[in-house]
């Protein structure tokens, strides 16, 4: 199988970086294989479950449906970019001190999407947060716990702001 | 992060030792694993139920370039003679011999170092197979001419199983039997005799991390990097299918991205070991979801249930025969028949019991545990049974269960007298915070609204041993060595706060070193809810051995044992930071086997699990959808140790339930499951969550327990299915026999009732 390889350019978590890469590969590939990170998972394989959540140019997308090579050229951030003061952000306080999260696969992709909901809606409501968050599965079932983490690093961040 | 936490943590609800491992995607799984050299597997499986495998071809797979090899039963047998495996019976082959039991039972693998290829290598061999006739069903299986195995092969070590050892003709594993007292005798004499078969459907784990195994076969030892929730088993098990001692095979365990009862036993762990001992190079094999789907599942079951009444409203008599449709291979399901089944009449006060168990060999995936061993399958059984009849009698659900309540000091089927079990404070809490002898607002029109409660009771399964090591370092810090896994559940959490109390330390002290069996001492497995006590018990006194250790060094060089701090006894004693003081512990309950004829025991487990949950419901009568509005989930875990973790796992317990009850159903055609995704196969969401979840641990003691603790990872399942079944017919009186409660199943029922039943598809 000679794979067609191609180099690419892009910036990760705030660095310029480059890869050699097949075309085949997904962006998930891409960040286990080249750059050793795993935060972003495969488990589903169809986009359904969200534990291979990245940050496209600031927007969420299915690691293992979104081709590596699409990347060129595009600002890509990870469960792994370091908060600005290099501990946790208020995302990843709210859900350690709420405990949203038992065996910790999909939590990644929790953060990144209560992030972007934070973001874009500073006061989400339950029912807001039930649908904005209802493209990630959590089989451990710690929901109720993750809809506190979020409601508390909304509050987070106003007491910050 | 929390400040350093003070001594005696026992109680308190800190947060998890690796909560900024996880929220940061660093935590170690074996799916991070990459070792140099490896070579990555991917999986032929077999396209048929059933069938003799009359060639395979694998020189199209072969040609392609970057196939590194394709093996085949054939060659796993040069380095695994003998290549059956199991945890009760020897019956599983690592790839299929001659045969196929099962649509999706692995065949052959190629290797290759790009797992691309090797995914469309598999693709590539080409297997022919001659179809027998198969049987899917659990309760057909007793009788088919269909026969699964041609012989029983039961695991060697276990003297309960012997008798079966070389039966044939026979797609029964596994009878189980209890008698007590006279159950025909009572029939006749009981006031009314209630009657009822239920069912209950396949589904899957589905953890979100999917089974993974790596094997590095080394110079002189075997390294297996595996997502287990039993490692110390993985190592018995492949030390004896090599024929070399333990101290061979090394296993290492990461964290686990859910296990749920899957990831027990041996899965993919012989099969890496072969490979990679043909091979001579590490091998990887990761499955995808869908490959998850031709695993394991959990077992559907039939389930018959008759019960005598008397004229005062107390069971006299119950009778119960079940049918667990084990699939291809028994797994752990020949235990689950037995352990579980003698649980069969619930949670009640029956002086005549007559229970028939069989697990059954059947042409579906193999079929394991899955939280709660087979509890909730006899829960829904029972606790529908008991509404039923409660109906029927005209008597108050509640009330009825309170009177035939089973309580401490009196015995349970086995004879087994119940001790530390909160049975009436369960039911009473649920009941008091349902406002159950309130009015209930019914609802009007299309929508339609009921409540309904469902108690259940499990025993833990006995006997099984933990090991623990306590290793104190010279500054008052130590590290815990434990074969227990955290799968998510918060183990090493609860073992921390377990070893902070004895010792005196801060949690921030206390490493958890986590399972490799070349390091951590033994441990049954993680499973049945068992950790909080028995590893709970052995850490317990792993630390207390290390305390008096420490306290008689101290007494040695003079100084106050209990009130001079830790660094200064190693500073008097060695004149320097340095040494060690290495405490040790190991518990095994105390148990006394069930007849083998009678099913009775007067030990048949340590401790009791009871799980309670009401539901209120909305049910749309236009549409048969389901709405559970309310879900109040009451657990006996005896006194916790880590409150707010065992909320999450009652509460997650229970929302998984929600998923096998409303909407969760592997679906078959001539036995290849046809939803394997999860796109096809709907696990819950936060959508899908009642608006109000309520958990409640009541007040408690486990008199055995480590710190008054016991089991939580199963409780919260119990009750949920019976408890939404219960509320579906108090809102719209039609009664479903089989789960899933499907907006499909409850139209259905209320066409029926209005005497226009709907045909069938």
């Amino acid at each position: 199988m000679n794979a067609v390889h191609r180099t690419i350019r892009f910036r990760l978590n705030g660095e310029a970086v480059s890869a050699e890469i097949p075309a085949h590969w997904n962006l998930v590939e891409l960040l286990q294989n080249c750059f050793g990170l795993f935060g972003a998972r495969e488990s589903c394989a169809q986009g359904l479950c969200g534990c291979c959540t990245v940050l496209v140019n600031g927007r969420a997308v299915s690691g293992c449906l979104h081709l590596a090579a699409l990347v060129d050229g595009a600002e890509v951030a990870t469960i792994e970019q370091p908060a600005v003061d290099g501990g946790l952000d208020e995302v990843q306080k709210a859900f350690v001190e709420a405990g949203g999260f038992q065996c910790g696969f999909c939590t990644p992709g929790f953060i990144l999407m209560t992030r972007q909901l934070l973001d874009e809606n500073p006061d989400p409501s339950e029912d807001e947060i039930r649908h904005y968050l209802s493209g990630n599965l959590c089989r451990c079932a710690t929901y109720p716990e993750i809809i506190k983490a979020v409601q508390l690093a909304a509050r987070m961040r106003h007491s910050k702001a | 992060m929390a400040k350093a936490t003070p001594p005696g943590t026992v109680g308190r609800s800190i947060p998890r030792l690796e909560a900024s491992a996880k929220v940061t995607g660093r935590a170690e799984y074996v799916h991070n694993l990459r070792l140099p050299g490896m070579l990555y597997g991917k999986i032929c499986r077999s396209t048929v139920a059933h069938g003799r495998i009359k060639r395979i071809d694998t020189s199209a797979a072969q040609a392609l370039e970057g196939v590194h090899r394709i093996v085949t039963a054939d060659d796993v047998r040069k380095v695994i003679p003998n290549p059956y495996y199991g945890p009760a019976f020897h019956d599983q082959p690592i790839l299929a011999i001659d045969k196929v039991r099962y649509a999706g039972e692995p065949v052959a693998v190629v290797l290759a170092t790009d797992p691309h290829v090797a995914e469309e290598a598999a693709s590539l061999v080409a297997v022919e197979y001659e179809e027998l006739p198969a049987v899917f069903d659990e309760v057909e299986a007793m009788t088919s001419k269909a026969v699964v195995h041609e012989t029983l092969k039961p695991a060697g070590t276990f003297p309960d199983l012997k008798h079966l050892q070389g039966k044939k003709n026979t797609n029964v594993a596994l009878d189980f039997h209890l008698r007590r007292g006279d159950v025909e005798r009572s029939f006749k004499a009981a006031d009314q005799v209630f009657e009822h078969t239920f069912r209950t459907q396949q589904v899957l784990h589905v953890p979100l991390e999917p089974f993974v195994s790596a094997a590095d076969p080394g110079d002189s030892a075997l390294t297996i990097y595996t997502a287990s929730q039993s490692p110390s088993f993985v190592r018995i098990e492949i030390a004896r299918l090599l024929g070399w001692p333990e101290n061979k095979v090394r296993v290492k365990v990461p964290y686990l991205g859910g296990g749920f009862g899957a990831k027990l036993y041996i899965k993919l762990e012989a099969l890496v070991v072969a490979l990679a001992l043909l091979a001579r190079r590490p091998v990887k094999i990761a499955l995808t979801m869908e490959e998850q789907f031709y695993t394991l599942t959990k077992h559907a079951a039939t389930l018959r249930i008759k019960s005598g009444i008397s004229k005062d409203g107390r069971v006299t008599a119950r009778l119960c025969e079940i049918w667990w449709n084990g699939g291809a291979y028994a797994d752990i399901g020949p235990r689950i028949t037995q352990k579980s089944g003698f649980t069969a009449p619930g949670p009640y006060d029956i002086e005549n019991v007559h229970i028939d168990s069989y697990a059954l060999y059947t042409n579906l995936p193999p079929a394991g545990a899955l939280r709660g061993f087979g509890i909730p399958q006899l829960v829904w059984a029972y606790e529908s049974h008991t509404d039923l009849i409660a109906r029927a009698l005209t008597m108050d659900p509640v009330e009825f269960r309170r009177k035939n309540l089973l309580r401490n000091g009196r015995p349970q089927a086995t004879g087994t007298v119940l001790k530390d079990a909160a049975t009436d404070k369960v039911l009473e809490r649920v009941a008091a915070r349902m406002a159950w002898g309130k009015p209930f607002e019914r609802g009007s029109g299309s929508v339609r609204r009921g409540r309904g409660i469902a108690i259940g009771i499990k025993a833990s399964i006995s006997p099984t041993t933990s090991v623990a090591i306590v290793n104190l370092y010279a500054d008052g810090s130590c590290a815990l060595y434990s074969s227990t896994v955290d799968m998510g559940q918060g183990s090493d959490t609860a073992m921390a706060q377990i070893v902070s109390e004895v010792l005196g330390i801060p949690i921030e002290a206390i490493t958890v070193v986590h399972p490799d069996t070349d390091v951590t001492p033994y441990d049954m497995a993680t499973l049945g809810s068992r950790s909080t006590y028995h590893m709970g018990n052995a850490v317990r006194r792993a630390a207390e051995d290390a305390r008096d250790r420490l306290w008689a060094m101290a007494r040695e060089v003079g100084l106050s044992a209990e009130t001079t701090p830790i660094p200064d006894v190693f500073r008097k004693k060695y004149g320097m930071q340095a040494g060690n003081i290495v405490g040790t512990g190991s518990f095994i309950p105390s148990y006394a086997p069930t007849d083998h004829d009678t099913g009775q025991s007067e030990n048949v487990t340590p401790f009791w699990m009871v799980g309670a949950t009401g539901a209120e419901v909305e049910v749309d009568t236009e549409t048969g959808q389901v709405r559970v509005t309310r879900m109040i989930n009451v657990a006996d875990v005896g006194t916790p140790i880590n409150p707010h973790i065992v909320e999450t796992q009652l509460s997650g317990a229970a929302i998984m339930q929600l998923g096998f009850t409303l909407s969760e159903k592997m679906t078959f055609s001539a036995g290849q499951c046809t939803n394997a995704s999860l796109a096809a196969y709907k696990i819950p969401g936060l959508l899908d969550l009642p608006a109000t979840i309520e958990n409640e641990a009541v007040d408690s003691v486990e008199t055995g327990g480590p710190f008054g603790a016991k089991g939580v990872g199963e409780s919260g399942t119990f009750g949920v299915s019976p408890a939404i079944a219960n509320a579906i017919e108090d809102a719209v009186g039609v009664r479903l026999m089989s789960l899933p409660l499907t907006a499909e199943a409850v139209y259905r029922a209320l066409r029926e009732k209005q005497g226009k039943p709907l045909e069938d598809d």
